[in-house]
């Protein structure tokens, strides 16, 4: 899990542009939208396509993403849940 | 000539130099577009993280407003509304539509989709100082001045602005210029007539 979620933070910021953000300022349990690392709708987007691109997932449920993309941990944990399902 | 009306400053950025009010105040080494413009990001300490996410022309004119704005403009004479943008050019978003549509092949990114419109530059500026007033972007071969001076000039004549950002922003592939004006009914320090000779001289400034 926490090599996952390294390679996440890693992947979120060269998949956001987040140019002025390195790995390790981004807390594995830090909200990822508004008052945490303040990523908006457009993110939300780009890290739908994250995880289709590096993960091969496609998220079935619109609604699931406040929930997934909550925090890194959530993202790796949906992650670890959806490869054990198709293993 | 519109009366009372002056160009109280302006900027220019082409071929890897920022000029404002003529004046060069920054010479980028790098020949790659974004890289000049984050070279001359960084050179001016801005600090705005959406910069990054800004494709290139949304970062040219986004970059020329700041430099036009800075020591230039009194934010505190004027309400949100007073304040307009009329911005031109040729290629409208072309340079993003065409990457966007490489990325479309595959999986197409949001983040470019939302630039594949030429009128996104003008709501980068606008998010950026709070302005509401009234806004348009037009296509032209070259630049119009003359066009810009009436249509700007009816904007401030009539009184739905007080002060107007204006200009040309254009970039595809290589190429890239931009030239802006501070558009104000009160003269300054630089200021000179707001006329489409002004404008033309002013665009046409060459480097060195």
């Amino acid at each position: 899990m926490d090599k996952l979620m390294s390679d996440l933070k890693t992947q979120i910021i060269a998949q956001l542009n987040l140019q002025d953000t390195k790995p390790e300022d981004i807390g594995d349990d830090q909200p990822l939208f508004v008052e945490g690392l303040g990523l908006d709708s457009i993110d939300a987007l780009e890290l739908i396509v994250l995880l289709q691109q590096q993960y091969k997932i496609k998220l079935s449920n619109a609604e699931d993403g406040p929930k997934v993309f909550k925090t890194v941990r959530t993202m790796a944990e949906y992650i670890t849940a959806h490869q054990a399902q198709n293993a | 000539m519109s009366a009372n009306i002056y160009i109280t400053a302006s900027c220019k950025i082409s071929e890897q130099v920022i000029y404002k009010n003529g004046q060069p105040v920054f010479k980028g080494g790098k020949s790659d577009l974004a890289e000049f413009l984050l070279e001359a990001y960084r050179h001016f300490t801005l600090d705005y993280p959406k910069f990054h996410k800004m494709d290139n022309l949304s970062k040219l004119g986004w970059l020329a407003n700041e430099t036009l704005l800075r020591d230039s403009f009194d934010k505190e004479k004027y309400k949100p509304k007073d304040v307009g943008i009329v911005l031109s050019n040729a290629n409208a978003s072309l340079d993003t539509d065409v990457k966007y549509y490489e990325t479309a092949k595959s999986i197409a990114s949001p983040a470019l989709f939302v630039y594949t419109l030429p009128n996104i530059v003008i709501g980068e500026i606008s998010i950026r100082h709070h302005f509401k007033g009234e806004n348009a972007f037009f296509i032209s071969e070259h630049f119009d001045a003359g066009f810009i001076e009436q249509y700007v000039s009816s904007l401030i004549n009539n009184n739905t602005l007080q002060c107007c950002i204006c200009g040309w922003v254009d970039v595809l592939a290589k190429n890239y210029n931009a030239t802006l004006f501070l558009i104000e009914k009160d003269t300054s320090a630089n200021s000179v007539n707001f006329a489409k000779e002004n404008l033309t001289k002013i665009h046409e400034l060459q480097n060195g």
